[in-house]
């Protein structure tokens, strides 16, 4: 028997620098391999593939679409571009001294005035009506209208794009002017020639005529604070904006010039609420409390769906629950077991790697990496998909003046989301088969 | 270089228990080339198992090259395993979905070797088992002798002490098994101590020693 010269194949590092060098080239060597074998998983068993992938991106899909149209709502879009730094004043409710009933709607135009218009902390007040329903006629044919009554800061408030001619002022609002600003769709419908500027046209509205003063690109249903056909000065007739009393059909943005301006606002605007005389009447219905909220659009918005009660409330977050069960849950319960089978089958693959020097700690980040990197090749396909259903909703005419993007936040937190599905679905299986003995998993 | 003693390895279920090695002391020497035989059931591959370090005795104590494994943790046994032993398996065990290089590579991986040196080792192994040409290829696409070929290769790339076989002749025609037993004799003329389960005792002629067992007792 000779003696044996052993040389092992392994490179002492010189310096750090060489060490680290080292270790980040075996990394990426070990994540080749990796991938390499995760592909070919893939490719070995198209119909589980199919499974996965489908599960992935589906949820992600219908998560970044969800979130989206969540983000379209609320989020800050045109033409309302000042949300961040905006107070809305929506709803007043007057509640009974039993609080056995309430009264909720509007409020007025001079109780927005008297209590809103004459803060002194926000840099800018807006009163506009909710939109209301009129017609015009084209020769016979008529035409469906949302009309809104404004004062003059709505314009500087929000952020429309005059494709033509300029809003009304203080001035037009003064003299009475039956004046308009209109949409582009509503000027495509009514004015047959689109080549030619409008401004200066005549519409009729309800029998009276009203000189267009300026065209906007239009916004969409989903934004009712911004969304009309026609815009008319809250002088203009049929506005109710002289009416008595506290409740009407009107609401007011409070712009601050700052976001760290808002608690301020709010201050001074609720203290000045707290003087109103209580108890109270209004049209025949006597109050003891009264409430207006001033808050950011987002939280108006959910509030205004969970103040439906306890029950609706119950109801809300019951679906919502529902739905993330079903978005998250079923999608990761699906991915943890054909990652088992999937992983399982492999027993010999890990036999082999376990016995030629993988530790399990190994081998447990191996099937990590790899539900990984199936996961992005599920976002990638979900990207995609949700580029093709928004493209969809947008183009579609569903929703009028649509602007659904994706929002890369959205598809981070969606990425991440599954990265943790990815992560979960991988350790689970990967910590079981870690508890297989070499010699049992080459016998698999 | 491998040392085991009163070793005993029992399998239980909840209604069963099987003793399947029962006091085994067992001394090989380094350069050694040791076959083990007996009849199926006989405790041969589980033996050989304890020997790689794949599965731990129920008693005894296991010693690799003077080393005591008894305390060893899992990433202790695995560096032991990576880099002091081979392995051949009778059902070769290579990966399919990987090339027969990358398959060879696997030992390496698990050392901090990079790449390229990593790529030029198993090359030179599979140019000592006579497959250079056959890199590229999947295991698939490779017949029963140089599948095992390929694991010999995966086996030595490490240049590990100790090759550990498993009947490495037991799926191949006579020929093809022949040739194996050339290489791993070869190895052995190189200095590798080899320890290989067989049913054959023309392979088993060829070896140093021969380690017999019955019932899970050596006998021989």
């Amino acid at each position: 028997m000779k003696e044996r010269q052993v040389t092992v194949h392994n490179f002492p590092p010189h310096s750090a620098l060489r060490s680290f060098t080292h270790s980040l080239f075996r990394s990426l060597i070990m994540l080749t391999n990796y991938i390499k074998i995760a592909w070919k998983v893939l490719l070995r068993h198209p119909f589980y593939t199919f499974i996965t992938l489908f599960g992935i991106s589906l949820t992600l899909t219908v998560l970044m679409v969800l979130t989206s149209f969540l983000d379209h709502l609320v989020g800050t879009h045109y033409p309302e571009m000042k949300r961040d730094r905006s107070l809305y004043l929506m709803l007043m409710v007057q509640r009974d001294s039993a609080h056995t009933g309430r009264s909720s709607g509007p409020m007025s135009f001079k109780f927005l005035t008297n209590y809103a218009k004459t803060l002194k902390t926000p840099e800018r007040v807006t009163i506009f009506s909710a939109f209301n329903s009129s017609n015009a006629y084209v020769g016979s044919q008529k035409i469906k209208l949302k009309t809104k009554f404004t004062d003059a800061d709505f314009w500087q408030v929000m952020d429309f794009k005059f494709l033509e001619g300029k809003p009304y002022n203080e001035q037009n609002i003064a003299n009475g002017d039956y004046v308009v600003v209109i949409t582009d769709d509503f000027r495509k419908q009514y004015f047959s020639d689109a080549t030619e500027s409008v401004i200066g046209k005549d519409v009729d509205i309800e029998n009276i005529h009203y000189k267009v003063i300026g065209v906007v690109k239009g916004s969409p249903v989903t934004r009712p604070v911004t969304c009309a056909d026609v815009y008319f000065p809250y002088t203009a007739p049929k506005s109710n904006y002289q009416r008595d009393g506290m409740r009407g059909g009107f609401m007011s943005i409070l712009l601050a010039r700052d976001k760290s301006d808002l608690p301020a606002i709010n201050e001074e605007f609720q203290s000045r609420i707290s003087q109103i005389p209580l108890p109270g009447v209004e049209n025949g219905y006597k109050y003891t409390t009264l409430e207006v909220k001033s808050e950011p659009y987002a939280e108006n918005f959910i509030g205004q769906i969970i103040d439906g009660g306890p029950g609706l409330k119950a109801i809300l977050f019951g679906v919502i629950g529902f739905i993330l069960f079903m978005l998250l849950g079923l999608p990761a319960i699906n991915l943890v077991n054909v990652n088992v089978s999937r992983i399982m089958e492999r027993g010999s693959e890990i036999g082999v790697r376990k016995a030629f020097g993988a530790p399990v700690r190994t081998l447990v980040w191996q099937f990590i990496i790899e539900n990984i990197f199936i996961t992005f090749i599920g976002g990638a396909i979900a990207l995609l998909l949700t580029s093709i259903v928004i493209y969809f909703i947008n183009s579609s005419g569903w929703i009028a003046y649509a602007d659904l993007t994706i929002n890369l936040s959205v598809f981070l937190i969606s990425i991440l989301v599954c990265l943790i599905f990815g992560f979960l679905s991988g350790v689970l299986p990967a910590l079981r088969m870690s508890k297989l003995t070499i010699a049992e998993a080459l016998k698999s | 270089m491998i040392h085991l003693q009163n070793i005993e390895k029992v399998y239980r279920t909840s209604t069963i228990e099987t003793l399947a090695l029962n006091n085994i002391n067992l001394n090989i020497r380094k350069g050694e080339f040791v076959s083990i035989m007996g009849p199926s059931g006989c405790g041969k591959s589980t033996l050989l198992n304890v020997m790689g370090l794949l599965d731990e005795p129920s008693k005894g104590t296991v010693e690799i090259d003077g080393q005591a494994v008894t305390q060893y943790r899992d990433k202790e046994l695995a560096q032991l395993r990576n880099q002091k032993i081979g392995f051949i398996f009778q059902s070769f065990h290579l990966i399919n979905d990987l090339s027969v290089l990358d398959n060879v590579e696997i030992p390496l991986l698990y050392r901090s070797a990079n790449g390229r040196p990593r790529q030029e080792y198993a090359k030179d192994a599979l140019m000592k088992v006579g497959l250079s040409n056959r890199m590229k290829h999947f295991p698939k696409q490779l017949s029963g002798g140089q599948k095992q070929r390929v694991a010999i290769a995966r086996a030595i790339v490490g240049n590990p002490d100790i090759i550990l076989a498993d009947e490495p002749t037991g799926n191949l025609d006579s020929a093809m098994g022949n040739e194996i037993m050339n290489i791993l004799q070869q190895l052995n003329n190189d200095g590798a101590t080899i320890v290989m389960v067989t049913h054959d005792e023309q392979m088993a002629k060829r070896t140093h020693r021969l380690v017999r067992l019955f019932d899970g007792t050596q006998v021989l």
